[in-house]
Parts: C-alpha cells; structure tokens; sequence
C-alpha cells in the first residue's frame, strides 16, 4: 500500500513536470529554427546578418551565441548547433571527431577580417614589423624603447587560448606562417577573456599592445601599421589593404555546418553570401566577401 | 477521514526530510566520484613532469597544474589578509562596540554587499582598481594578483562578517558580565573572552570566506589578467595570475569532451576540490580540538 501511495505521487510530479515543458514549447510559431554559435569575432555581424534576414522572413527565428571558434564547434561536432561560426579554419582533428560522430562539417567563407595590433594613443610607437610584433609576444622584447618607443615596460594582451584570433595570432604573426616555426606566446601574456578586456586595458595603459578583429576597434586606439619586413612598407589595416592583401594580418571568416544545409539553412546561407548581407559586414568594419573575390 | 490523513503525512514528511538529509551526502559522493572518473585519466595521458613544469598552454599540450594551482594559492592567501582582519574586526564592531541603531543598519547592509553578484564586482575591478592600482603602485599593469585578491577579500568580507557575528552574537551576556566584574578592559573582554567562546563560530566564517574565495571565478577571471606565470616569488603579488577556477571556466567550453585537455580540466576540478575539502577538515579539527579541551576545562 505504501509503495503504491510512493508511486502515484511520483507520478503525479512528474506528470506536473512535463504539462509545464509542453506549454512552454508550444510557443514559438516559426516553421525553422537555426541555431547559430560560435567566434566572439563574428558574433557581431551575425547578430546583424540574423535580424535583419528575421525582419525579411519572419517565418525564421535565429539564434546567435558567441564563446568563441572552439566552442562553436565543438557544439558542431556533439550535435548541439545547425551552423558554427569560426575565425579560423577546422582543425584535422575537428574533423575526425565530427566524423566519429556521423557528422559532416561543410565550410563556408562567410567574410574577411583584419587583425589590428593597437597600443595606447599615447605611444610614440606607430610602425612595428611582423618579426617585431613577433618578438614582443615571445618576450624576446620587453620595453617601448627597444621598437623606438618610451622607457617602459611591454604589456602584452592576448585573447583566451579559445579563441580563433588567438590561433590565427599565433600561427601567422608569433610564427610568421611557418608551421615547422614553434614559438610560443610569452608566459605573462595576459589572457583576456573578451575583446572588451582588451580594449579597456590599451585604452588605459600605455604600456600595453593587444590585438583584435579590425570592427571592435574603436577610433580612440592607436592602430600600428605593420610590414611584412624591415624595409616596408608599413600599411594600416583597412578595406583597401585586405582586400589587395598588402596587410599582412588578415583572414578569412567561416561557418560551418553538419553536412550540405537544405531547406531553410541553406536559405539563409545563400542570403548570406548575398549582396545584401555583405553590406553589413563592410558596416560592421569587416571586408566582404564579393568585393574580394568579384 | 482527518486520521487518515495526519497518518499520510506522518509517514511521508520523515521520508522527505531523511531523503533531503542523505541527498546532501549522495550528491557530494556523486559529484566526486564524477570527477574522479573524468580527471584520473588526465594521469594516464599527461606525463608526471608534463603536469608538474612551468607551462600552460593547452592548445599545444602543456598542460603543467603548477602555475594554475599556485595563482590560486596566492590570490586566496592575498584575499585573506585582506579579508580576516577587516571582517572579523567588522563583525566584533557590529556585535561589541557599535550602538543598537548603527547594528541594525549595518548587519542588512553587510549582508546585502554579500549579495552583489561577483560579476559587477569584477566590472569595478576592471575600470576603477586596476588602473588605480597601476598608477599607485607603478605596475606595469594592474590586472594582477593583488587586484584579484582585494577583490576577492571584499567579495569574502561580507560572508566573515555576516557568520561571525552570529556567533558573537550567540555568546551568553553572562560572559561579558561576569569578564567586566572582574575589572577587564572591554578589549580584554573582546580579546579574551567573547572572541574565544564565539570561536568555532567565528573558525566556521573564516573557512567559508576561504572557500567563496577559492571557488569564485568571474571576478577573479576580469582582474587578474590570467597569464599562467608559476607564482613562487614574493613579488608574484604584483604580477598576473591564472587561477584554477578561471582556466576551468574559460577553456570548459571549448574542449571536445574525453579529450586530454578535457581530462587536465577535470583534474584541476578534483585538486579544487581536494584543497576545500583540507580547509574543511582542518577547520573541523581545530574546533572539534578545542571543543574537547572546554569540555575538560568544564569537567
């Protein structure tokens, strides 16, 4: 008798429980839901790219997260998300787990972007090379005067392991794109969880250098123009500069999905690559994608 | 009709408050067990003096715990300088020395700055004391250390306080009494008397300011500019830290689930929990000890 008493009333919590889960899911009306996650470097431009694309087909909702390339797909790989966004490209191994787990990651370039090395506006320095930008986040240099600057000690800001400009950072500017190269970011680099950590410390220290995607950077920050070697010339990241590729820090941008997209998914990457959507992407201070490759 | 159902709720509201009684045990044994499960591979797949080096940088398999567990050592141990003193000093304050009506202003209000979620702590740390810091001391940079630990001291003041003066306050007036008619000083009576009957309740706050410390994260993660740099030296105060909590928060997302980062995470995870567990047991000790010694005073 006790048990059976034990066992309605179980039953009872449980029937309350998922009466409360079924009004809650019968809310939305839309007949596709896209799940989009990923780089804190695109989350911007995908908001945008995700309100106004709702605007126009209402019939969609979209849903936008940041957390970084990893997280995005790593959410790809377990299942979790319809389109990852990341700043670098998949990993080999990112791939293979994907595979393991029946899922097909297909690339889509979505757009540019250009990294900007900032200092505070106080700093004489405004010229670095890629060797020089190099040997300041390995520790080999470790005060302004050594690049031309004041007596002070560097700063050195970074963006989280996590982060898809911190890879790019590294293989492309700390290694100068040599794969065989295995220099690594100096110890007391400071790891920034979010763009904003990076832009509020340059804006305040005028010891620091930091990095970040060219659309969070707000005019109040020094931007320093970087060269490829000593000779020059020094070119400041723009539109004009990524797209004829003289600035030598600027990458693609990616989404992926899991396997070819169909159906509403698809819709919406071809709007993407539309040119609609890449006038956003040049408001938002990154480089479309059809001025590049026309 | 009524007997019946006083013999319903006589036979269900024991079970209920047994079943949330052993829950707490079940879920400390659950979440441990879940963590031995994830973090003892880490041991298997990371080499001993992998795990014990200088360096952290997972994405190229470094995976050294010395810099992590170091960072949080010295940021708990700076937040408790600051934060025992101030918070006991407070809560004898509030309990001993300040008048009826300052008390009861002050008791909520201490309370209600233990409410303030850590996060908006983290975002005055990050525009208002690091840059202080900086400019006051001549740092290179204030996201360090010490940034960290104030403001994790001033995120555990309001827990020392709040706990400690409960206990203070629960010391019988008889004490006091009887402290002052013998011709102690009131500092004699705080010093000798109130403070030492109130201290396994006062023990009891200390540990809980040190595991909010050694457990908070945002904060700790926005002002202590996370570089993994091995912090032995006596000027590792003034440089940046990484801490246990904040590479676990800032890497979980990211890892693909039963890789070796995956794993290291997970063992940083049971060394955490390892360290609160030793504080808790050390605590428990030193007030079961001088429990025992009171009652022999007593017999």
């Amino acid at each position: 008798m006790r048990t059976v008493h034990l066992a309605l009333v179980v039953l009872l919590f449980l029937a309350a429980c998922s009466g409360g889960g079924d009004q809650a899911g019968s809310l939305p009306e839309t007949t596709a839901y896209i799940e989009n996650k990923g780089s804190d470097t695109i989350v911007n431009l995908a908001l945008a790219w995700a309100e106004r694309y709702q605007e126009l087909h209402p019939d969609v909702s979209i849903s936008v997260t940041g957390g970084g390339s990893g997280t995005g797909l790593a959410a790809l790989i377990n299942g979790t998300v319809t389109i990852a966004n990341a700043s670098r490209q998949i990993k080999s191994e990112e791939i293979e787990s994907a595979q393991a787990n029946g899922i097909d990651p297909v690339e889509f370039i979505i757009s540019r972007d250009a990294i900007a090395v900032i200092v505070h506006p106080s700093n004489p320095v405004s010229e670095l090379t890629l060797q020089q930008i190099s040997d300041i986040y390995s520790g080999k240099i470790n005060n302004w005067t050594e690049v031309g600057g004041e007596d002070r000690p560097i700063v050195r800001l970074s963006r989280e392991t996590n982060s898809g400009t911190h890879v790019y950072f590294l293989e492309t500017v700390l290694r100068l794109g040599d794969k065989e190269n295995s220099t690594l970011f100096s110890m007391d680099t400071l790891l920034l969880p979010s763009s904003e950590g990076i832009i509020n410390e340059v804006r305040q220290n005028p010891n620091a250098i930091g990095y970040d995607g060219l659309g969070y950077v707000p005019d109040d920050l020094k931007i320093i123009g970087v060269a490829e070697t000593d000779s020059g010339p020094y070119i400041l990241p723009m539109i004009s500069t990524v797209n004829d590729k003289s600035y030598p820090i600027a990458r693609d941008l990616y989404m992926y999905t899991a396997g070819e997209p169909a159906g509403a998914v698809k819709e919406y990457l071809d709007w993407i690559l539309s040119n609609e959507a890449q006038e956003i992407v040049a408001e938002l201070g990154f480089v479309p994608i059809l001025l590049y490759n026309p | 009709m009524e007997s019946r159902k006083l013999n319903w709720q006589e036979f269900f509201i024991p079970r209920l408050i047994k079943a949330s009684g052993y829950s707490a045990i079940i879920f400390v044994a659950l979440i441990f067990f879940f963590l031995l499960r994830e973090g003892i591979p880490a041991l298997g797949e990371v080499k001993l003096n992998v795990l014990f080096s200088q360096r952290w940088y997972p994405i190229e398999d470094y995976f050294s715990i010395l810099p992590l567990v170091t960072g949080s050592l010295i940021v708990t141990i700076g937040a408790m300088l600051v934060a025992i003193p101030f918070g006991i000093g407070m809560a004898v304050f509030i309990s001993e020395i300040a008048p009826r009506w300052v008390r009861e202003i002050m008791k909520p209000l201490v309370e209600l700055l233990g409410g303030l979620p850590s996060v908006v702590l983290g975002f005055l740390g990050i525009l208002l004391l690091s840059p202080f810091l900086r400019t006051f001391l001549d740092l290179p940079t204030g996201l360090t250390a010490l940034a960290g630990a104030l403001l994790l001291g001033g995120i555990a003041v309001p827990t020392i306080v709040s706990i400690a003066e409960d206990a203070l306050d629960a010391v019988p007036t008889s004490y006091r009494e009887g402290a002052w008619a013998i011709g102690a000083t009131r500092w004699q009576t705080i010093w000798r008397v109130t403070l030492p009957a109130a201290k396994s309740g006062v023990l009891t706050a200390v540990m809980l300011g040190i595991g909010r410390t050694i457990g908070e994260t945002m904060a700790v993660m926005m002002v202590t500019g996370n570089a993994p740099v091995l912090a032995v030296k006596l000027n590792s105060l003034f440089q940046p830290a990484r801490t246990m909590t904040a590479t676990i928060a800032a890497e979980m997302g990211e890892v693909a689930s039963g890789s070796t980062h995956y794993h290291v995470l997970f063992f940083i995870g049971m060394v955490l929990f390892l360290i609160s567990l030793a504080v808790n047991i050390a605590a428990s000790s030193v007030v079961f000890r001088s429990k025992k010694r009171a009652e022999r005073v007593l017999s």
